[in-house]
């Protein structure tokens, strides 16, 4: 187990030197233990959040960071004991995989003997024993990642920063991974804040997901309140596949160029209705059609097809549907939405 | 490639190494070897005391040299490519400058900088100082030489000072490195193959200088200026072939020492 530290930001907001707000005040608190996850897209300010936590920004006047009881606002990250691992991994180019693990671990003065068993440990955590005396260019992409985490939990480090450390792996790597380091921060219940731009990779990691718009927060909040829940239309498109209908209520129905759907909270003022693909399907036979649109693409994915349907939106609707039965380009379906599902934002 | 169209590509480089270097260093290995002496002359340069103390000279500035031209150049370098201010494309010009300008030119700065009128004795007896003169010295000739070989190596480890990666740093200061455990544990590898390079060019330079030599070298003896003497003074011409030779193949000794003794040239990975 490592020392895990509950983590605070104040008031946190950061312009930089050419006069860029990259941040507006933030507060955020992080438990200990917890995997929080920043997810936005690029310019978000995702990443400047990670680095004044790391200590490699410093917050404008008024902001504030704390480690636990200690405030570490004023604290360089050569002060704070973070771990970090990076996106380009940022690995010693001119030391070995065991030199690289044991780098902080010599700058802490460990006797040589402390560095070997800890290095060893790290190497037998993340399963490269057999990588140690390599050069880092002799490494594949999953291999340096691997050490990378390795050198920065060697240390003991208060918390584990991540910056987008899946994003330069290919697809089938990045999964495997994930599952990896998924399981590693449970393990050791580090403190640990993940940044990513992969809404999936959000999801499967964050014990809560932190979601970021233009230098604000968005919403905070479990992976499935804010799949489930979302707090603002920026939340509900940026995380999954949002469908969308637009036109009018009259009483319990919304009437759209599609057809309608009854929902009886549906609010009176709603000039759109949302709903995930999930609680869209091809309706029944016999069951009471109630949207009509035609299939402008279909695809197969195996156990699924993908369908898009064009029932006179701007953007069709989106569905998954058994593959038991073909679709053809142009073919008119009839559509039903869960009710559970509609929200209106 | 097919054989034929590989061999007439390689033509011109062929040619022009033949050309401009195998035949007159084939010349002028005989020449050395036509005097009184024969081939004996290719020893004189270590056994003749004044040729011996000349290539200890010559290779010393040259090795002083390379060391103050590589420090200043990797602080100004690195700095340069990291802090953006106004002026700044200017300054780069102006360090680039002395390029253009012959050896002599250099020497006649160093004297109105450090010479009798100079610059610096000036300002000294200005404060009522000794006036220091030490252009005709060893300090005057490396200071020369430096001068010279700044803008030779201020780009190249500007070049190599852009591809380090700043994660690189942020990570060893991660770990708690001091400023100067990033410099020696990550800024100074990752320049490393642009100062072994530069380096080399450097002190290459450096050997063979004559210009600047011509001008400040009045009391000492490079091996330039002696070649220079042997050649035009005494018309020793079988002898300041030889001296033109071993020169030559000291300095590519040194050069290959230092290469090998620095291990292998990769440049930094991701």
């Amino acid at each position: 187990m490592m020392q895990a530290v509950p983590i605070y930001l104040e008031n946190c907001a950061k312009t930089f030197t050419d006069g860029t707000r990259a941040l507006e005040p933030v507060d955020l608190a992080i438990a200990a233990g917890e995997t929080l996850v920043l997810l936005g897209p690029s310019g978000c300010g995702k990443t400047t959040t990670l680095r004044l936590i790391a200590g490699l920004e410093q917050p404008d006047a008024g902001g504030r960071v704390l480690f636990g009881g200690e405030d570490v606002t004023a604290l360089p990250i050569e002060k704070r004991n973070v771990g970090m691992v990076f996106q380009s991994y940022a690995l010693f180019p001119n030391m070995t995989v065991a030199e690289n693990i044991a780098y902080g671990l010599r700058l802490r003065r460990q006797s040589a003997a402390e560095q070997r068993a800890r290095v060893g440990e790290m190497l037998a955590l993340m399963r490269i024993e057999r990588l140690a005396d390599r050069s880092i260019d002799q490494l594949s992409g999953g291999q340096r990642q691997r050490v990378a985490l390795a050198r920065a939990l060697a240390v003991r480090p208060r918390a584990l920063l991540l910056d987008e450390p899946l994003t330069a792996l290919d697809a089938k790597l990045r999964d495997t991974l994930r599952f990896e380091i998924d399981s590693l921060l449970r393990e050791l219940g580090i403190t640990a804040i993940y940044v990513t731009h992969d809404q999936a990779e959000a999801m499967a990691l964050g014990d809560r997901i932190v979601v970021m718009d233009h230098g604000r927060i968005a919403q905070v909040g479990a992976p499935r309140d804010i799949y489930q829940r979302p707090a603002s239309r920026y939340v509900a498109e940026f995380i999954g596949t949002m469908n969308r209908l637009s036109g009018h209520a009259e009483g319990e129905v919304f009437r759209c160029p599609g057809g309608y759907v009854v929902w009886p909270e549906l609010p009176a003022t709603a000039r759109e209705i949302l709903f995930r693909p999930e609680d869209t399907r091809i309706a029944a036979e016999g069951e009471a059609a109630s949207l009509r649109g035609t299939v402008s693409a279909a695809f197969f994915c195996g156990d699924h097809v993908r369908l898009f349907v064009d029932v006179g939106e701007e953007r069709p609707l989106v569905l998954e549907t058994p593959a038991r039965r073909e679709y053809r380009h142009g073919e008119t379906v009839a559509l039903a939405v869960e009710r559970h599902g509609l929200m209106v934002l | 490639m097919p054989r034929r169209q590989f061999l007439l590509l390689l033509l011109p480089a062929a040619l022009f190494f033949s050309a401009f270097f195998l035949l007159p260093m084939a010349r002028l290995f005989f020449i050395g070897a036509s005097g009184e002496s024969g081939w004996l002359a290719y020893l004189a340069i270590v056994t003749d005391a004044n040729y011996f103390r000349a290539l200890w000279t010559t290779l010393a500035v040259a090795a002083v040299t390379t060391v103050l031209t590589l420090a200043i150049s990797s602080i100004a370098g690195v700095f340069l490519e990291r802090h953006r201010f106004p002026g700044r494309a200017a300054l780069v010009a102006a360090m680039t400058l002395p390029l253009a300008f012959p050896g002599v030119v250099v020497g006649f700065m160093v004297i109105m900088l450090a010479g009798r009128q100079g610059i610096i004795g000036e300002v000294f007896t200005m404060f009522g100082g000794e006036r220091p003169i030490f252009a005709y010295s060893l300090a005057g000739l490396c200071m020369g030489y430096v001068y010279f070989s700044i803008p030779r190596t201020i780009l190249t480890i500007m070049a190599a000072a852009e591809k380090l990666d700043p994660r690189l740093e942020e990570a060893a200061r991660s770990f708690g490195a001091t400023p100067w455990q990033v410099v020696r544990d990550v800024i100074l590898p990752g320049l490393r193959p642009a100062l072994i390079s530069a380096g080399a060019i450097c002190f290459a330079t450096a050997v063979g200088a004559f210009g600047t030599a011509f001008t400040l070298a009045t009391r000492i003896e490079v091996l330039p200026m002696v070649i220079y003497t042997e050649f035009t003074m005494s018309a020793n011409i079988a002898m300041a072939a030889a001296l033109s030779f071993s020169l030559g193949a000291v300095a590519w000794l040194a050069l290959a020492v230092a290469r090998s003794a620095s291990g292998s040239t990769v440049a930094a990975a991701g």
